[in-house]
């Protein structure tokens, strides 16, 4: 064994119950760092999967994402004068021909797409209005892009099929209407259109805003609420490979022109979100480390202090600066290999425990586990973070030791 | 007198820097040969351990030279003076400082680790041959902790011996024992260099020891002021006296 890794082993093995209390200190940061870490990375990612499987990956909408130029901008748009107030062409909404672009669609590799057609309307049922936005679809395709045909609780989609004037309604708005199953409702739209449509189902999603905001119903028959034949304002798309739906979007636009939001794009928000989540948990996390890492600085000043004698008598044998600075770099390094070893061993135990857990959260109504993300990366993250913040904790004292002058401690002592 | 000099001191000085400078030392000219045993003394603060941390590298001259083995350490950086030490300087303080996590023998192989020059089998020969021979056969595995003072001088001895040194320069190394473990340490001392060509530098305030050695160089106020060959007589007894 080299001389330094051995003065440097007999000096923690001289403070057990100080290099212990530094040991534990870098094992319960790194054993939290696990833990902590992998709640977050298994929520994020059970978070990000529920978010990729509710939505569409892909929607294409009868939008753009720079306002179409002007016919007399188009003329006149370098021209000296400009022009305001403009009364803009009115522009036929919905997307054109949509059923040729729907076939394109549909033909790309790992594809699914199926067409809606969006509207205000509302919902009156005996003395109750509420508003709620018709999403007209077409159910053979819908099953295979959205989740509606899980969330149906009561009844089918191909009802919507078999009934004349079906409409599929969520749970909590049916709650709000006091309607249900075989009740006819009537159905008025912004083009002032009325219907009575018959209630064939009823959907939940878990999300309130949708169950209590979102009806169903055939295209054909919204296309008439609505008083938009042949039209389509939505094309919703699903991967096989969601990943890619930030580069497929960006393609799809290009080509036909309309506004493609992946879903990416569409959760920002969100995503940026749990950018910051992570941020917030991780630095207090390190804050932990860093509390652990005064120990180790701690324990190694001490050594430096009681050890001048030593340090002058090892230089005065012919150890130079960088020796001594070794030696005591060395006992941070190992109280941070100890710590992450240990704090392994914390945090994989932290994990089996939180995998045991079972409970119930509000509006859902079978036992949920923990999302544990349990990728060995994490591990070495924690341990390389201790392991740096161990050596730079025992740099200080080290440099300390390094520049002891023999002559003086010789001096002082003699 | 004829040994190859093994170390020289041409006009060294050494003076603290300060608002009111110290002189530890000056106008130092003197050479250590091989197969020498030197005394150093002077009065209290006359300057010996300044002089001997300067023929030993610990300490930089502010003028002159140091030359060991004829060659100039002036121009040797921090890592080429410790390399030296480790290689040519044995020291033995008045206070063992032996490190008290290791055994005795583990003290004595710390110099012969440091330097790698030797398997590990051969270092602890050495270091238990070396032990053996100054009576510590029965101490090796002890802490220096659990030997007696005299013991400890004498595992300091040992290790200062280590990787064979070209001159072992000692700082009142009996200054801490008593009668009989003084004697013993320079009946050591003085085989070491008549029975195998050892070379020793000691400064002592011991009188016998210093009677006992070949040369004996005097300091006052930094200055040599003797330095000739020990005829067995204590110095000039008023200087000495009054250490
Ligand atoms: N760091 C310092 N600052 C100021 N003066 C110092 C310092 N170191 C040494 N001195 C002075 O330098 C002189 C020489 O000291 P040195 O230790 O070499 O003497 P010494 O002969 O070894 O004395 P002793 O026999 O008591 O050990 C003394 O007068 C001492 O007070
Ligand atoms: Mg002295």
């Amino acid at each position: 064994m080299a001389i330094d890794f051995s003065i440097a082993l007999t000096h923690l093995r001289n403070r057990r119950r100080q290099t212990a209390v530094s040991v534990m200190g870098v094992a319960l940061g790194v054993g939290f760092f696990v833990a902590v870490s992998s709640l977050m990375r298994g929520s994020e990612r059970d978070f990000i999967e529920k978010l990729v499987d509710s939505a569409p990956h892909i929607t294409v909408k009868d939008e753009y994402r720079q306002p179409p130029l002007q016919p007399v901008e188009r003329l006149y748009g370098a021209g000296a004068v400009s022009l305001r107030s403009l009364k803009p062409r009115d522009e036929v909404r919905g997307i054109r021909n949509y059923k040729a672009k729907l076939e394109v669609l549909s033909r790309l590799d790992g594809v699914a797409v199926a067409p809606a057609l969006l509207g205000q309307v509302i919902l009156r049922y005996g003395a109750k209005d509420m508003s709620a936005t018709l999403n007209g679809i077409e159910p053979a395709r819908e099953r295979l892009v959205t989740q509606l045909v899980d969330d149906m609780i009561v009844g089918a989609l191909d009802d919507l099929e078999t009934t004349a004037n079906g409409i599929i309604i969520g749970r909590s708005l049916a709650g709000k209407l006091k309607a249900g199953v075989g009740d006819n409702i009537s159905v008025i739209s912004t083009a002032g259109v009325v219907r009575k449509m018959k209630v064939v189902g009823l959907f939940s999603t878990g999300v309130v805003a949708i169950d209590e905001g979102t009806v169903y119903a055939l295209i054909k028959k919204a296309q008439v609420l609505l008083d938009r034949p042949q039209t389509a304002n939505r094309l919703r798309l699903r991967l096989a490979e969601p990943n890619g739906a930030l580069a497929l979007a960006a393609d799809i636009e290009a080509r036909v022109g309309y506004l493609a939001e992946s879903w990416q794009e569409a959760n920002e928000d969100v995503l940026s979100v749990l950018v910051i989540r992570n941020a917030i948990m991780y630095s207090i996390v390190g804050a932990i480390l860093v509390v652990a890492s005064f120990g180790i600085f701690n324990i190694i000043s001490t050594v430096v202090l009681e050890k001048t004698r030593d340090i002058a008598i090892l230089k005065s044998m012919g150890f130079n600066a960088g020796d001594i600075r070794r030696i005591f770099l060395i006992e941070g390094v190992l109280v941070g290999i100890a710590g992450s070893v240990l704090g392994w061993v914390i945090g994989y135990g932290m994990l089996a425990g939180l995998a045991t857990i079972q409970f119930k959260p509000p509006g859902f109504t079978e036992e949920q586990g923990f999302p544990l993300y349990e990728g060995v990366d994490q591990y070495l993250i924690a341990g390389g973070f201790a392991l740096l913040s161990a050596t730079l904790a025992a740099y200080l004292p080290a440099r300390r030791a390094s520049a002891l002058r023999p002559v003086d401690i010789l001096r002082g002592a003699a | 007198m004829t040994g190859a000099a093994v170390i020289e001191a041409r006009g060294v000085g050494r003076v603290l820097p300060g608002p009111v400078p110290v002189t530890l030392v000056r106008d130092i000219d003197m050479t250590v040969r091989e197969a020498e045993f030197v005394a150093v003394t002077g009065p209290s603060g006359s300057g010996k351990s300044s002089l001997l941390y300067l023929l030993g590298l610990l300490d930089h001259p502010t003028s002159g030279r140091i030359l060991l083995d004829g060659e100039d350490t002036t121009a040797l950086d921090e890592r080429g003076l410790a390399d030296t030490r480790l290689r040519k300087i044995g020291f033995v303080f008045q206070f063992h400082f032996l490190l008290p996590e290791f055994t005795v023998l583990g003290n004595v192989m710390v110099p012969m680790r440091r330097l790698g020059r030797l398997s590990e089998t051969a270092m602890r020969e050495r270091a238990e041959g070396l032990l053996a021979d100054f009576g510590l056969a029965d101490q090796m595995t002890k802490r220096p902790d659990q030997v007696s003072g005299g013991q400890r001088q004498r595992v300091a001895i040992a290790r200062a011996l280590a990787n064979r040194p070209r001159v072992i320069l000692c700082d009142e190394p009996t200054g801490n024992l008593d009668t009989h473990s003084s004697a013993n340490v320079f009946e050591i001392f003085a085989g070491l260099v008549h029975a195998q060509g050892a070379t020793i530098v000691a400064v002592t305030h011991d009188l016998d020891f210093a009677a006992g050695t070949d040369r004996r160089i005097h300091l006052v106020d930094g200055r040599i002021v003797e330095d000739g060959p020990n005829r067995g007589a204590p110095a000039a007894a008023g200087t000495v006296a009054a250490s």
